[in-house]
């Protein structure tokens, strides 16, 4: 992408919330019709990064600038860019027409043009009809609908959503992500999207900004994210993996679980100790011979597409996936082709489900195969 | 639909409204029709008809007590509102504080203050301003209504307040309001419920009050409530026209607190727009 679309640019943003640090020197660029997901666990700083887009919280350091322009001292309601909020926020003192038109009211928009916007908006959020309903006997669904129809309605540059598909159940946020897809490629404009569900991320997003502890930690469209995560940390955030440590023997050559594979990775020192990322799916289960890694097979389920299986090799459970399944018990070989095997940088990143991993019952609490 | 138990439920208050409400109604409005050998009489209309000016003035000292307690609690409720749970707590408390305070004693305390003598006359004639007439006058008078009635103005916004989030003023912001439309557009709407509670419990009390006025108003300070007071338990003790004054009072509150309930959100935000 070039940089001269750039629409929104931060610089150098740190913040701290009594004492601690929130966001730390962060620096993001966003792209002019772009789709970008800040996606990262609990309590790392997306919402805060968003607060500050909108001028809702002021940072302790650092730019903002908004195409091209520094808004640091801009109020919200100066903004070009509106939010859609969590919690939605409609006005339950009016009804839906006149949630979607209290931005157009405020800049004393001739009615006309306001009974055509609304109307327009509605029925891009498929609410066409509902004008006159209260806001507040509306589902969930479509109180979200009618929350982003107001933000839109304003003709913003830039929409800011934070988690706004939270509250809704699997079903409708499954149906509103491709919903809000067309919509934003529809109007051309830029969406700024935070979650902290990796699969809407990868589904919806053209850039894909993983942070963690008020940094970014990689950033890239969710095919370079999802196959090449920089390290344990992405790669157990985005889908589902096993993360096993390692010793890197010599280029391309990689130990780990007591066998050595080839691998495609090179450029680490000799005997360097690494984090080993395997995708469950990567994993073909095969008749066991000694070079390879073998367990039994304790659980399957089946999932649809597919069954998902957890193999025992000792204290280690791994994760396989495929589509046809081996009976509970049998002793099966973990094959990985080269292709398959992810070698990094060793970080201190902990698994959160390394508790699953490493000590599947409580007899083992305690031990760990490090 | 109301179930049998739940009449039940209703049962003691009900017998309190009947011993407490309904039957000195009742007795208002019989002594208020009839003469001392219990004949029916409009006579006691007529007499009470000279006590309209002292109405006039009781509504407008009550009306002037009322907006200045939704003027000053008003931005107060919606800061304490805004404040963390904590903090709260301890403001709505402050708040009660005076109202475990007897009502008489706290008037009367204010008094106190004052008086040709009292404790401001004193400071203002130590700093050279010289002492100035307090007593008696309406100054005194809505003071005292003020003070009394001011924490059942807080209260209700204050409660209502708590429930407007605070994302719907960020989210106003956010589509183009300053702070001024986001007070008019906004926080008065949603704070219409409260805002007539609080209105109907600061005005009624104050506009048939005889202690304030009897304390603070010095001697001829007259307001319908003294009236009234005179009439049923004082010196001109004459129960037939008291009634009567009561009942007009009673007719011009309610039908004042009728209007008041139809007032809904969307004529507020009609009229504001
Ligand atoms: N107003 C505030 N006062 C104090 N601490 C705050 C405030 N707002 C946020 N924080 C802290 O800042 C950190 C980052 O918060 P933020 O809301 O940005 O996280 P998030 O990534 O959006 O998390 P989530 O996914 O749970 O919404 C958290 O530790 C939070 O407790
Ligand atoms: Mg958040």
């Amino acid at each position: 992408m070039d940089t001269n679309n750039t629409i929104i640019e931060l610089k150098g943003i740190s913040k701290s919330y009594n004492g601690m640090k929130v966001l730390d020197k962060l620096n993001l660029t966003i792209h002019d019709k772009e789709f970008v997901t800040l996606l990262g666990p609990s309590g790392c700083g997306k919402t805060t990064i968003l607060r500050i887009i909108g001028g809702f919280v002021e940072q302790d350091e650092g730019d903002v600038f908004f195409m091209g322009k520094n808004i640091n001292d801009l109020p919200p309601h100066k903004r070009q860019l509106n939010t859609v909020f969590q919690k939605y926020a409609l006005f339950t003192h009016l009804d839906v027409y006149e949630n979607v038109a209290f931005g157009l009211r405020l800049k004393k928009t001739p009615e006309k043009e306001i009974a055509k916007k609304v109307k327009e908006m509605l029925e891009l959020v498929n609410l066409k009809g509902y004008e006159s309903r209260r806001v507040d006997v509306l589902s969930g669904g479509q109180q979200q609908r009618v929350a982003i129809a107001r933000a839109l309605a304003n003709n913003p540059k830039v929409l800011l959503l934070d988690e706004p598909l939270g509250a809704l159940d699997l079903k409708l946020r499954k149906g509103m992500q491709v919903e809000l897809k067309k919509i934003q490629q529809s109007l051309g404009i830029t969406f700024i999207y935070v979650t902290h569900d990796q699969e809407e991320a990868l589904t919806m997003s053209d850039t894909i900004v993983v942070m963690e502890n008020g940094k970014i930690h990689q950033m890239g469209t969710p095919t370079d994210i999802y196959n090449e995560p920089i390290d344990a940390f992405t790669a157990d955030f985005i889908g589902e993996s096993n993360i096993v440590p390692g010793i890197m023997h010599k280029d391309y050559l990689v130990e780990f679980s007591g066998k050595c594979y080839e691998c495609l990775d090179k450029g680490f020192e000799q005997d360097e100790e690494v984090d080993v990322v395997i995708r469950p799916e990567d994993i073909k289960l095969v008749e066991p011979n000694e070079k390879m890694i073998t367990g039994i097979v304790e659980t399957v389920v089946f999932k649809g597409m597919h069954y998902e299986m957890r193999i025992r090799c000792g204290e280690k459970l791994w994760k396989a996936q495929d589509t046809i399944f081996e009976p509970v018990g049998k002793e099966v070989g973990i094959h990985l082709t080269p292709n398959d095997i992810h070698v990094m940088k060793k970080s201190d990143f902990v698994p959160n489900n390394s508790k699953e991993v490493v000590t599947p019952n409580p007899e083992n609490e305690g031990s760990n195969e490090n | 639909m109301i179930n049998l138990k739940a009449k039940w439920a209703a049962g003691p208050y009900i017998v309190w409204m009947i011993l407490f409400t309904i039957i000195p109604m009742l007795m208002i409005l019989y002594y208020a029709f009839t003469d001392n050998n219990g004949a029916f009489t409009f006579e006691n209309m007529v007499s009470a008809w000279d006590y309209v000016p002292t109405l006039i003035r009781s509504i407008w000292l009550a009306l002037i007590a009322t907006v200045i307690c939704l003027i000053m609690a008003f931005p107060f409720a919606y800061s304490i509102s805004r404040k963390p749970m904590s903090k709260q707590k301890m403001f709505v408390m402050l708040v009660m504080l005076p109202m475990w305070m007897n009502f008489l004693l706290r008037t009367h305390a204010l008094a106190q203050l004052f008086e040709d003598n009292g404790i401001i006359n004193t400071v203002l004639q130590s700093i050279g301003i010289g002492r100035i007439q307090m007593m008696g006058t309406e100054f005194a008078v809505v003071v005292g209504m003020v003070y009394n009635f001011l924490p059942f103005m807080i209260l209700p916004l204050y409660s209502i307040m708590t429930k407007i989030d605070q994302s719907l003023v960020e989210s106003a912001h956010d589509l183009g309001a300053n702070n001024i439309q986001v007070l008019f557009k906004i926080l008065i709407p949603l704070s219409v419920p409260g805002i007539v509670s609080g209105i109907t419990m600061v005005f009624v009390p104050a506009v048939s009050t005889f202690v304030i006025s009897k304390f603070l108003g010095g001697t001829d300070f007259y307001l319908i409530g003294d009236a009234i007071e005179a009439q049923i338990l004082g010196n001109s003790y004459n129960l037939h026209t008291g009634s009567a004054t009561s009942l007009i009072l009673m007719v011009i509150v309610i039908i004042t607190m009728l209007i008041f309930s139809r007032i809904d959100t969307e004529e507020v935000e009609e009229t504001l727009a």
